[in-house]
């Protein structure tokens, strides 16, 4: 392998935002705006609110902005619902350049009154976009208008695209949850081992099977944050007394906030890969402390370990020194995917994130190998250096990322709000060493590795999985 | 036929139309060794790239100017020349297109100025850039795409000499249709330059090593020439002339324009192959006249399964256009045509074929895919042609899509769906066809049944799934 080249980056200032683990860890620059011109796998604040509020059911959805930000997000991500589908619908206020020129709160109020004559929703979310931002509407004066006129809520969420990157789409989405739950500033009567789960969205019913177990082990899962809630249930957050945390860095402010208002405690758990599952369930009883639920956690796991974890064995022999790289939304997904992928024998060369933050990337730089690179806010360029210099033989990422690896000619793991198949929990795990099989170990690269010249299609067929890199 | 423009009032409802900037990266990346840049917020460029990274399957890189609060309160130009640096630096690119947002447009940014002081001061004089104005509040990706090109051109052309070769100026068909159209000019033995040819660049070939900036694309040395081309043969029927790049190079450089549907349907493409004959005098090969045999023995195998389709089609309105047309010559009634943008000529020209198709058909601009839905189930259509957006139909009403245009985000292989010309004619035929079968195999037996042996079936248009089955229409009985 040869060793990386660092000093070949030809962005200056990107050399902040990378190194390779060494013996000294270097401060990594994070969480800051994106470079110009760089071609940042960034999206903007808008991006990260609609991600996390999405899968709020029964709400409305109103883009107030113009079509493209509506259009680019209508019904693309995986999560499910057991009941409304309304989140699914896409609304826009369409702005025009009329309405750039002389404000659109005309229009948003008007907009919001049709949806309510239509679909009679409890909850209205309206998103800012970046225009709305530069003309002024005074979206917080329109909703409460809106709310008070029909008597539902109508939530603004403060989204414009340019203040700020997808992390602060996170928390204007965690504000505007914050403004739904209810009761304002007191206390509540808790319901006894009841918990939220917070950072979940439900692609695939992830959500669900993370319900099941809790429902083994006695524990009632008060909501999901967003995962198939919806406006009722999402009122009724102040009552658990525990919130569990999976993707972090959506919801970790959203956790300070419940915390300080509530009073209510929160932990981190995960529940991506076979270990990190069972060590959060032990976690989560443990928090509770009730003997019986400690006996049927254990037993829980015990079954599910049987059940799965032969089958996980199983795919680590035949993936056993493989590499990967991991370029993914969060940091908490790119701990757990460091963790998952030494579950099944892999080791990861590279690790990445769009809105990791400092803690996140220590925990990172701990748990990595030496010569791993970690790189914040990556680039299509970077992406196709490093790969290439590490060898790697599979990347894990998003849409944008996937044509990039096919065209490197190494395999892809989707692990975006778009997927169709549950990652979560024990059965997630054996989902995910099936994938990773799947796409690391096809037929296809067999005929992908030479150039056309040498093309002898069945020439060391045996079990030759190995990718050319370069 | 009743005429209407739809009034959406004050919301769009799951929406049938993309932005400006969308369809002028489309544009820029037909062109050689072009890079495009997004003056705007980050998430511009990023959802536009998954937007068509999704339905291409190959790696979209387009640049941002990525303006913060700071660059929209107190002006995004270090933003945008920091971001023409880095990527010159990144891509190496022969041209560069600086396309605007919403955002930028709204703080009003002097993009052409901006572009001539950076070349200036980093004496890259040499280097061509091509700015456009498309706020995403402007229109819709459809006008977007075609001001790019006429942008491109106007900025790339050069005054020449006259020549033999005739310009062909595609709309956002599919890399596949691109090399038909190429192949249809060669066998034609026609001199030709296609922009923007994006056959190559956004469906490349694995190779090895990989390149940042694919191959292909249309020349500029190629673009720079076609001021001298004896004719500019523009598939652009819809398009208005204010965006129209083939009225600009008659105007600017006295090139005859011809605007043509795009070659999809025996009318529309005769049309074409007609006037390759007329412009350079070479006939029609026989291997041509052969497809053309293909596709109307396909036409007449097909015919009484066809007649029983009322079709449902959107998207670009070039594209439904020549949809429609290949829908009627074939007796499947487009009932419900629809563009989410303007539309530019669309309207009109439907209103004088549509008639065919039965009084009631309507032509919808500026519209939604809720009101396509509420149209559809009206007009009782039972087959869907357009992008992946029509699965709402599917999934909702029951309709069966023929995947067609841009995006396709459900299904792979958007980039090699061939539709044009008279092979590609029959292939598109054949998958309406196959659609309408498919939904007759999957009801028959039941609706049969449950007409004629229990007797119980439902009245027309009550329930799911029913009002779509296959009927004749208007006013025949069914089977």
């Amino acid at each position: 392998m040869k060793a990386v080249n660092l000093l070949e980056l030809p962005v200056e200032e990107r050399k902040e935002s990378i190194y390779a683990k060494g013996k000294q860890k270097p401060n990594l620059k994070c969480d800051t705006d994106s470079i110009a011109g760089v071609v940042s796998q960034r999206a903007c604040v808008y991006c990260g609110a609609r991600v996390v509020l999405n899968p709020v059911t029964d709400a409305v959805h109103l883009v107030h902005g113009p079509i493209g930000c509506a259009s680019y997000t209508w019904d693309i991500r995986g999560a499910l619902s057991s009941g409304s589908d309304l989140y699914r619908f896409s609304f826009s206020t369409d702005l025009k350049e009329h309405d750039v020129i002389f404000g659109g709160e005309k229009k948003l109020a008007l907009a919001i009154d049709e949806l309510v004559i239509k679909y009679h929703p409890k909850l209205v979310f309206v998103y800012s976009t970046c225009i709305v931002g530069v003309i002024g509407d005074d979206l917080e004066m329109v909703c409460r208008v809106a709310a008070r006129k029909h008597r539902i809520e109508v939530i603004p969420v403060q989204s414009t695209g340019f203040a700020g990157n997808k992390s602060a789409g996170y928390r204007a989405a965690c504000d505007a949850l914050l403004r739904l739950i209810e009761p304002k500033n007191k206390k509540e009567v808790k319901k006894s081992k009841s918990l939220n789960y917070l950072g979940d969205y439900n692609l695939a019913g992830e959500v669900w099977i993370i319900k099941s177990y809790l429902r083994e082990m006695d524990i009632d899962m008060n909501v999901a944050f967003t995962g198939d809630s919806s406006c009722e249930t999402l009122k009724t957050a102040a009552m658990a007394s525990l919130n569990i945390v999976q993707c972090s860095g959506s919801m970790f402010y959203l956790a300070g906030k419940m915390e300080q208002i509530y009073g209510i405690p929160y932990m981190n758990i995960s529940f991506l890969g076979l270990e990190d599952t069972a060590e959060s369930l032990r976690k989560i009883a443990r928090f509770f402390d009730d003997p019986e639920t400690m006996g049927k956690t254990a037993e829980l796991i015990e079954r599910e370990i049987n059940a799965y974890g032969d089958i996980v064995r199983g795919y680590r022999e035949k993936l056993r020194g493989k590499k990967a790289a991991v370029y993914v939304g969060g940091g908490f997904k790119a701990i757990s995917l460091i963790k998952q992928f030494r579950e099944i024998g892999i080791d990861v060369v590279m690790v990445g994130t769009q809105t990791g933050r400092q803690e996140e990337y220590d925990t990172i730089n701990d748990l990595v190998d030496e010569g791993t690179v970690i790189l914040d806010d990556a680039n299509p360029a970077e992406l196709e250096q490093f790969v290439l210099e590490k060898g790697a033989h599979l990347l894990v990422g998003g849409v944008k990322e996937r044509p990039l690896a096919y065209k490197l000619g190494i395999a892809f793991i989707d692990h975006n709000h778009d997927r169709k198949h549950p990652l979560s929990g024990f059965v997630g795990a054996v989902n995910f060493a099936e994938e990773v099989y799947a796409t690391v170990c096809s037929p296809v690269w067999r005929f992908t590795q030479v150039p056309a010249a040498a093309h002898d299609c069945f020439a060391g067929e045996a079990d030759n999985n190995e990718t050319t890199t370069a | 036929m009743r005429m209407e423009q739809t009034h959406c009032l004050s919301v769009n409802e799951n929406q049938c139309s993309m932005c400006m900037p969308m369809g002028a990266i489309l544009a820029f990346k037909g062109v050689e060794g072009s890079m495009a840049i997004i003056h705007g917020s980050q998430g511009c460029s990023t959802y536009m790239r998954r937007h068509i990274a999704e339905h291409f399957n190959e790696p979209i890189d387009v640049a941002s100017s990525s303006l913060n609060e700071k660059g929209t309160i107190y002006g995004g130009e270090a933003n945008l020349r920091k971001g023409l640096d880095n990527a010159i630096k990144l891509y190496n690119p022969k041209v560069v297109g600086i396309l605007t947002t919403c955002l930028a447009e709204t703080i009003g940014e002097d993009i052409d100025r901006m572009a001539a002081d950076y070349l200036e001061e980093k004496g890259l004089v040499d280097l061509p850039v091509v700015t456009v104005s498309t706020p995403g509040y402007g229109n819709s990706h459809f006008e977007g795409y075609f001001l790019a090109v006429k942008r491109i051109v106007a900025e790339l052309v050069r005054q020449s000499v006259r020549h033999k070769g005739i310009n062909i100026i595609v709309p956002n068909i599919s890399p596949a249709d691109i090399r038909e159209i190429k192949r249809i000019l060669k066998m034609m033995r026609v001199s030709y330059i296609l922009l923007p040819d994006f056959s190559d660049t956004l469906d490349r070939a694995l190779e090895r090593p990989y390149r940042k900036m694919p191959a292909g694309g249309t020349k500029l040395a190629d673009i720079a020439g076609m001021g001298g081309a004896q004719a500019t043969i523009q598939m652009g029927v819809t398009v208005d002339e204010a965006i129209s790049p083939g009225h600009y190079l008659e105007s600017a450089f006295g090139v005859p324009l011809y605007n043509v549907p795009v070659p999809i349907g025996v009318q529309n493409t005769d049309l074409f192959v007609n006037l390759l004959k007329k412009l350079t005098g070479n006939p029609v090969p026989g291997s041509l006249e052969r497809e053309r045999g293909r596709l109307l023995d396909c036409m007449v195998d097909s015919h009484k399964y066809n007649a029983y389709g009322k079709s449902v089609v959107f998207g670009d309105p070039e594209n439904v256009y020549a949809v429609a047309c290949t829908c009627l010559e074939n007796g499947i009634s487009p009932v419900v045509t629809a563009t989410g943008g303007k539309g530019g000529k669309l309207a009109d020209l439907l209103k004088t074929r549509l008639p065919d198709a039965g009084p009631a058909a309507q032509v919808f601009c500026e519209t939604d895919f809720s009101r396509i839905r509420e149209k559809s189930r009206e007009m009782e259509a039972n087959i869907a042609i357009g992008h992946s957006g029509g699965r709402y139909l599917t999934e909702r009403e029951g309709i069966p899509l023929v995947r067609y245009g841009f995006p396709i985000h459900d299904r792979v292989g958007g980039q090699r769906l061939l539709s044009v010309g008279y092979t590609g004619t029959a292939m598109l035929l054949d998958r309406i066809t196959n659609t309408l079968l498919e939904n007759k195999y999957r009801n028959y037996r039941r609706n049969i049944y449950q007409q004629f042996y229990y007797g119980t079936i439902k009245p027309a248009g009550k329930g799911r799934g029913e009002k779509n089955e296959l009927r004749l229409q208007p006013g025949a009985k069914r089977e």
